[in-house]
This record gives C-alpha cells, sequence and structure tokens, in this order.
C-alpha cells in the first residue's frame, strides 16, 4: 500500500490516514455533500420566504409574476441544462483522462454560464427600466405588496447569479490544471466535485423558474385568482 | 449495478447514453412546464409545475451527480439533507398557513 505523502508531481497518492484511493475519493465526495447540503439550507430560507408570503399575497404574487419575461426566462433554463450536459461531459472525459475533452467541455460549460448570466443581465436592465427593483423608486400601480415578490425575486436569482459567477471562476483554475494534464483517469476529485456544485447550482434554477416566471400563467394578470 | 463501495474498485464510468437521455428528459420537461402553467388546472397548476420540478431535480441528482452509484453513506447524506429542507418548509407553513386562516 503505498503511503508516500501527496505531492504535486503525484496528486494522485493515497494520503496516509486513507487504506485506498477509492476511500480517499469517497472522503471528498462526502465532504462535497455536506457542503450542498449547507446550501440546500441557505437557499431553503429563501424558499421559505417564498412560500409564505405567496400565500398571504398570492395576487400580488401572480401580477407581478406576469412582468418576468417567460421566452428569456425558459431560454436561461434550457442554457442551464446545456450546461450541465456539458459538466457531466467534462467529468465523464476526466475518468478517462482525455485531457483534450476535458479542457473542451469547460471551456463549453463557462461559455454557457457565461450567457445565462448575460441573459440574466438583460432581465435585470428591464426591471430597472419599469421601476420594478425594490427601493424608493419602485413603482406597481393598482398592486400592494408586489414590491414582496420582486424582493424575492431579485434575492433568489441573486444569489443564484452570485453562485453562478464564482462556478465560472472556480473553473479557470481547474481548467489550467486540465490544459496542463493534471487530471488522469486516477485523479480527477477537483473535476468531479466542482461538477457536483454546478448540477447542483442548476437544480436551483429548475425550481426558480416554474415558481418565480410561471406562476398563475393561466391567470389574467390582476383579477380573478382564486388561490 | 453494484454499490462501488469495495476497496480498489474504480468509480462508475456512467455511459455518455445515459447523460444525453436525462438530457433530453430535462429539456422536455421544460417545455411542458411551461406549456402546462398556461392551462388552468385550478389548486393543481402549482402542484404539476412541482412534480415536473421535482422529477427534473431527481434526475440530475442520481444521474449527472452520479448518487445511483455513489455508496450508502453519502446516500444517506443526500437524503438527510433533502428530509432537513422538508422539515424547514413543513413546520413553518404549519405555523403560518393557521395564522393566515385566524387572520393575523
Amino acid at each position: 500500500m503505498s503511503t508516500h505523502s501527496v505531492t504535486a508531481a503525484n496528486p494522485a497518492a493515497v494520503l496516509h490516514h486513507f487504506d485506498t484511493a477509492e476511500q480517499q475519493r469517497d472522503a471528498a465526495t462526502l465532504g462535497m455533500w455536506l457542503f450542498l447540503i449547507t446550501e440546500v439550507m441557505f437557499f431553503g430560507g429563501f424558499f421559505t420566504a417564498y412560500i409564505c408570503y405567496r400565500h398571504y399575497y398570492y395576487d400580488a404574487f401572480v401580477a407581478a409574476s406576469h412582468t418576468l419575461n417567460i421566452p428569456l426566462g425558459a431560454f436561461n433554463t434550457a442554457v442551464l441544462i446545456c450546461s450541465s450536459l456539458t459538466m457531466a461531459m467534462a467529468v465523464h472525459s476526466a475518468q478517462l483522462g482525455q485531457r483534450k475533452k476535458i479542457v473542451t467541455y469547460l471551456l463549453l460549460t463557462m461559455l454557457l454560464g457565461a450567457t445565462f448570466l448575460g441573459v440574466k443581465t438583460i432581465e435585470y436592465a428591464d426591471k430597472f427600466e419599469h421601476h420594478h427593483v425594490p427601493g424608493p423608486n419602485f413603482s406597481f400601480p393598482g398592486v400592494e405588496n408586489a414590491q414582496l415578490f420582486f424582493s424575492l425575486y431579485f434575492g433568489m436569482t441573486g444569489l443564484h447569479a452570485a453562485h453562478m459567477v464564482v462556478g465560472i471562476g472556480v473553473m479557470i483554475p481547474l481548467l489550467l490544471a486540465a490544459m496542463k494534464g493534471k487530471y488522469t483517469s486516477d485523479y480527477y476529485t477537483p473535476v468531479e466535485n466542482f461538477g457536483l456544485y454546478w448540477h447542483f447550482v442548476d437544480i436551483i434554477w429548475i425550481f426558480l423558474f416554474p415558481l418565480l416566471y410561471l406562476l398563475g400563467g393561466h391567470l389574467t394578470p390582476g383579477g380573478g385568482a382564486q388561490h | 449495478m453494484s454499490a462501488p463501495n469495495g476497496s480498489g474498485e474504480t468509480h462508475h464510468i456512467v455511459p455518455v447514453k445515459a447523460y444525453l437521455g436525462v438530457f433530453a428528459f430535462l429539456m422536455a420537461m421544460t417545455v411542458l412546464t411551461v406549456v402546462v402553467s398556461w392551462v388552468d388546472l385550478g389548486i393543481f397548476n402549482t402542484l404539476v409545475a412541482m412534480l415536473i420540478a421535482v422529477a427534473k431535480a431527481v434526475a440530475v441528482v442520481m444521474i449527472f451527480m452520479h448518487v445511483r452509484w455513489a455508496n450508502k453513506l453519502a446516500r444517506l447524506f443526500v437524503a438527510g439533507g433533502f428530509f432537513w429542507l422538508l422539515l424547514l418548509f413543513v413546520l413553518v407553513m404549519m405555523d403560518y398557513f393557521q395564522r393566515a386562516k385566524l387572520g393575523y
């Protein structure tokens, strides 16, 4: 059993407190999942606030939701799903030790992530233009409490976008390491664990899209909400 | 499909076909959730939207995030995390929804 220390030259080496490389990898995966669970609870607070206020001010939420751009939201959902696929393929390439493919798929994932953020910028700019940003200049005539919806909209999508920015940032050192050929079929833990993070961010959006954009799509804005 | 928790075994390599399958499923479900939101199902609109979202999330967690092939401890962590989230939702909803009924 190899028990020599991890060096830059041999990152795949098993640390002395692990019995096998498999155990070392499992420990890293478990740690990543633990972090992701804290992230789930972090976003969970926002989702809980959404559930409560939506229950209290349903009509205002429906009216405010109708101002969001569904085609752009749906397009961004598709972009994120594509980025999840390219990320899964990056991990897959790492498992097979295909250096060039890891680099290509990581670059594609970054590009799709940047596309998502670009579309989000267009949507945010539109909200500023229409005075739908919570604050002193907020204006939504005829509907009380619409500001609550937009506070949650900016809080939730903003936190999500921040996670995307961090994700793209983390991909830069991963990309450089992949270019240097640091990841092999024996050692690709950073790529795999980053993949878990990226998929988690995708899952958050999977819930944000119907909750924020598609709320009461069958109802006419501003009237007739029954529930 | 065996749980790869034996020592020395390499990680399960998921075939590309499975990834493409999940991708197609996620895309189809996205279209479905938009279309369904335009149909009036009464209180069931929210239920259907959330069922679709949960189905998408489960597909991502199981296949993209490899939980289907993870060892039992990792699966327990994942399930525990979502159980804790459910506790947060259910207990808070029990409180606030009752208050809403009482008119607070």
